[in-house]
């Protein structure tokens, strides 16, 4: 029998200092370069033209933007994708029509001689409304993702603490994958979307498996005496070997599709990989931290106010 | 073996055999999205608040005349705004004859009344306000769907999103710009006359009557490739719509050679109005309008009875051909605005299908051999429920007719890793017990059992973020919200009833159980 683990006693609860440390660092790195660097929204979600071409021969990037300056469309970005024959063309929005605007695209390019023969392989063009309405919708959906989560966890485990203190986790590791996602320069996609509520599922499921262990071992024999600091402690390292499992097994599945998938799914993976990470780490020291530092406040409150009442 | 055990081995067989019976054939029975396939994607938005501008000014018209028939004196009614229709009497004298007449338009309101003024006006009802602009999008829905399948697309997707936009997604199509002007034209043919006592001089010079209005007539030289736009002045008022139209078909044009024209047919009803309004016109010229631009404008020389006319045009065979679509298909009941535009060509759609599919089966390859591995005959059966699993989902997503598309298969690998969590979590419960000095038997049980409540509230709060996803979703984000869902309940099925009764039959016979193999 393989066993990563057998019966692990670590003392994750006792650490949390050095935990909330680093977690500081990332959140601020993370915030730091979303408002100095911001991030850069896909035109699913900012609205424009993008333009992808496959080049017979690999062009040079000045001929390509020597051949758009003659149309003089505003700012565009060019960028490779994929490998170096591929491209693709990033038009801002105008009030010129999307076909009249692929027309003229095509067009600039054609009469750049030294570029060759192309295929124009996909043209996508999103007006302003709807991208106004997808970031509306990304942000509704996380948000209401959140209560959610938040509703569910205080009812099923009868704790408030224990919401807050999985959505806590769960804006932790958000901050970090778009901290990331700004640090790389990578783009806030549609897939990126759908990756980042892929992690929350992730972050929340962990969270949940440990709080279950929790009050399943609530009122056992083993637990009598046992601060609450070390009942969930006891809990983390039970769920120990589930958790470092499931982590690497996602992690595994993350770094292949990172690898192989090709330039469509690259962003995707990326942020499942940083997720995977960070949402394991996030159940031990964001969830289980909180809550843990959170009933100790209450609990010295409560015992300050009986010395308080037993002095008068 | 026991009862209750084969009612369980049935509940699977069913839920097996359903699935295949869904998803066979699988090239026909999932969608693939235009991110995996190719094709064009659209999403337009319908400008309602111009159908209802259109019926508001065809209710002015209806209400003026019904006035003059009831011998009230109508200096003028029009529309004003969106849906407010304004009247003016010559005098106050028929003023209670003319609210009678006004209080028949059942659709609108009244709104301020001066009676020493002789004016009033109607607003139309909110109902019948929401009730047109539906209207408008159900019927553009139609007739776009109309023309797709005269056009020939195989597997279109015509959808109504929201209040006021239609999702189009054609699969495989090659020539998009072609596509998108036969959905886009609103084809809205119009017989007018022309304004023969107003010289073009004067109203280019901005003397138009209220009643007439400047359109313009494109020509473009053959030779020198060089559009001129010649103005003409016509009136208003449309006598004929393409509405009464039952064929338009594709000939040359027998008076400029190379070029082609649209014939067409008009209903009884039509043929009748068109035979009076010939009649009644002989020696003035007719213009036909379509869209707001002039095609043609010729004498009428006599009484057409039999309802034929052409358009002509300088027609290349091919818009001859997609202007005869269009005209067959009827008109948008408002113009439509591009609001979203994807094209992918299909051999980009074929690379990314198969670089993402290598990749996920890659990723999929290295759990089950994980599985297998760490937890030996265990993990086959959970490879085995992982299979199932993915079936499962494939065949409710064949049976709701929904698409796959990247974030839906972001949704499949969460999925995927939640179901392997699912085991992961019971096996390592089994595991405990086992350590704990239990039986066998007695470790199964007590694994199941306790990694009961974990394994339903880990699934039902993603459920519930999935369902709340589909609510605020929409497009891509329900694509995702819709997979995860279902992935999810397919999870709990198998991950947990189908492990548990592969386990009860392994072990739970009446010989001996010595070890597990986990």
């Amino acid at each position: 029998m393989i066993e990563l683990f057998r019966s692990p006693s670590y003392n994750f609860i006792g650490k949390r200092r050095w935990a909330y440390l680093l977690s500081a660092v990332l959140l601020v790195i993370g915030l730091g370069t979303l408002t100095v660097r911001g991030l850069r929204y896909d035109i699913d979600f900012t609205g424009g033209t993008l333009v992808q071409v496959r080049f017979e021969q690999p062009p040079s990037v000045a001929a390509i933007r020597a051949g758009l300056a003659r149309i003089q469309l505003g700012e565009s970005i060019i960028q490779e994708f994929g490998d170096a024959r591929e491209y693709i063309i990033r038009l801002p929005l105008t009030t010129t029509s999307p076909e009249e605007l692929t027309k003229r695209v095509t067009g600039a390019l054609a009469q750049e001689a030294s570029l060759g023969t192309f295929e124009i392989r996909r043209i996508e063009f999103v007006g302003p409304q709807v991208g106004r309405d997808l970031q509306l919708q990304a942000v509704y959906a996380v948000l209401f993702g959140m209560v959610g989560i938040l509703i569910y966890i205080a009812w099923a485990f009868k704790s408030l603490k224990g919401g807050v203190a999985a959505v806590g986790a769960v804006i932790h590791d958000v901050v970090i994958c778009l901290g990331a996602l700004s640090l790389t320069g990578r783009e806030f996609s549609l897939p990126v979307l759908a990756a980042l509520l892929t992690i929350i599922g992730y972050s929340v499921n962990d969270t949940i498996v440990a709080y279950d262990r929790l009050r399943e071992n609530r009122g056992k024999y083993s637990q009598r005496g046992k601060s609450f600091a070390e009942q969930l402690n006891d809990a983390i390292n039970q769920t120990l070997s589930r958790t470092v499992l499931t982590a690497l097994t996602t992690f595994l599945s993350a770094t292949i599709l990172l690898w192989f998938g090709g330039k469509v799914l690259e962003d995707f993976a990326f942020v499942l990989v940083i997720g995977v990470i960070t949402g394991t780490y996030s159940t031990i020291y964001i969830a289980g931290a909180i809550i843990v530092d959170w009933t100790q406040s209450v609990e010295s409150r409560v015992a300050r106010r009986k010395k308080a009442m037993a002095k008068a | 073996m026991p009862r209750r055990l084969w009612l369980r081995i049935g509940l699977v067989v069913l839920v097996v055999v359903g699935s295949i019976w869904y998803l066979y054939p699988p090239r026909e029975s999932i969608n693939l999205g235009l991110d995996l396939q190719g094709g064009i994607h659209l999403m337009l938005g319908v400008e309602v608040d111009k159908y209802v501008v259109g019926q508001t000014e065809r209710a002015a018209e209806d209400l003026k005349n019904a006035l003059e028939r009831k011998g009230v004196a109508v200096k003028r009614v029009v529309r004003e705004g969106l849906s407010t229709v304004v009247v003016e009497l010559a005098s106050a004298t028929n003023w209670n004859d003319a609210l009678t007449v006004a209080a028949e338009l059942a659709s609108f309101e009244m709104g301020q009344r001066d009676e020493k003024a002789g004016r009033f006006t109607l607003v139309m009802r909110e109902r019948q306000l929401a009730q047109l602009r539906d209207d408008a999008v159900r019927q553009a829905v139609e007739t776009i769907r109309n023309r797709v399948d005269q056009f020939g697309v195989a597997e279109p997707t015509i959808a109504r999103q929201g209040d006021s936009r239609i999702l189009i997604q054609l699969p495989g199509v090659q020539d998009p710009d072609r596509a998108k002007a036969l959905i886009g034209k609103t084809a809205l043919l119009e017989f007018k006359l022309l304004d023969e006592q107003t010289p073009v001089e004067q109203a280019l010079a901005g003397r138009v009557p209220e009643t007439s209005e400047i359109l313009y007539q494109r020509r473009v030289d053959k030779e020198t490739k060089v559009e001129r736009r010649q103005p003409h002045v016509v009136q208003k008022r449309t006598l004929l719509t393409g509405a009464e139209l039952t064929r338009a078909e594709v000939q040359a044009d027998p008076n400029s050679p190379g070029n082609w024209q649209v014939a067409i047919e008009f209903t009884a009803t039509g043929a009748r109005i068109f035979g009076d309004v010939t009649e009644q016109n002989v020696g003035r010229h007719l213009a036909i309008v379509l869209d707001g631009n002039l095609y043609s404008a010729p004498r009428i020389n006599e009484r057409i009875p039999g309802g034929r006319a052409v358009i002509t045009g300088q027609f290349t065979v091919e818009e001859a051909r997609d202007l005869a679509i269009v005209l067959r298909a009827g008109a948008l009941p408002a113009p439509v605005a591009i609001l979203e535009e994807r094209t992918v060509g299909p051999s980009l759609g074929a690379d990314s299908i198969r670089q993402g599919m290598i990749a996920i089966l890659g990723s999929g390859v290295v759990v089950f051999v994980f599985m297998l591995l760490y937890y030996r005959l265990s993990g086959l059966i959970a490879d085995v429920a992982l299979v199932l699993n993915l079936v499962i989902l494939l065949a409710c997503m064949a049976a709701f007719g929904a698409t796959l598309t990247l974030p839906g298969i972001a949704g499949i690998a969460l999925t995927i890793g939640m179901a392997v969590d699912t085991n992961v979590l019971i096996f390592e419960r089994i595991r405990e017990e086992l350590r704990l000095g239990k039986t066998p038997r007695a470790a199964i049980d007590a694994g199941f059992h306790r990694a009961l409540r974990t394994v339903i509230d880990t699934h039902l709060t993603v459920m519930v973020t999935a369902a709340i996803l589909y609510n605020f979703g929409t497009g891509p984000v329900k694509g995702f919200a819709v997979s995860l869902f279902v992935g999810l309940a397919a999870s709990l099925f198998t991950a947990y009833f189908f492990t548990r009764l592969l386990f009860d039959i392994l072990y739970m016979g009446r010989r001996k159980v010595q070890a597990i193999s986990i």
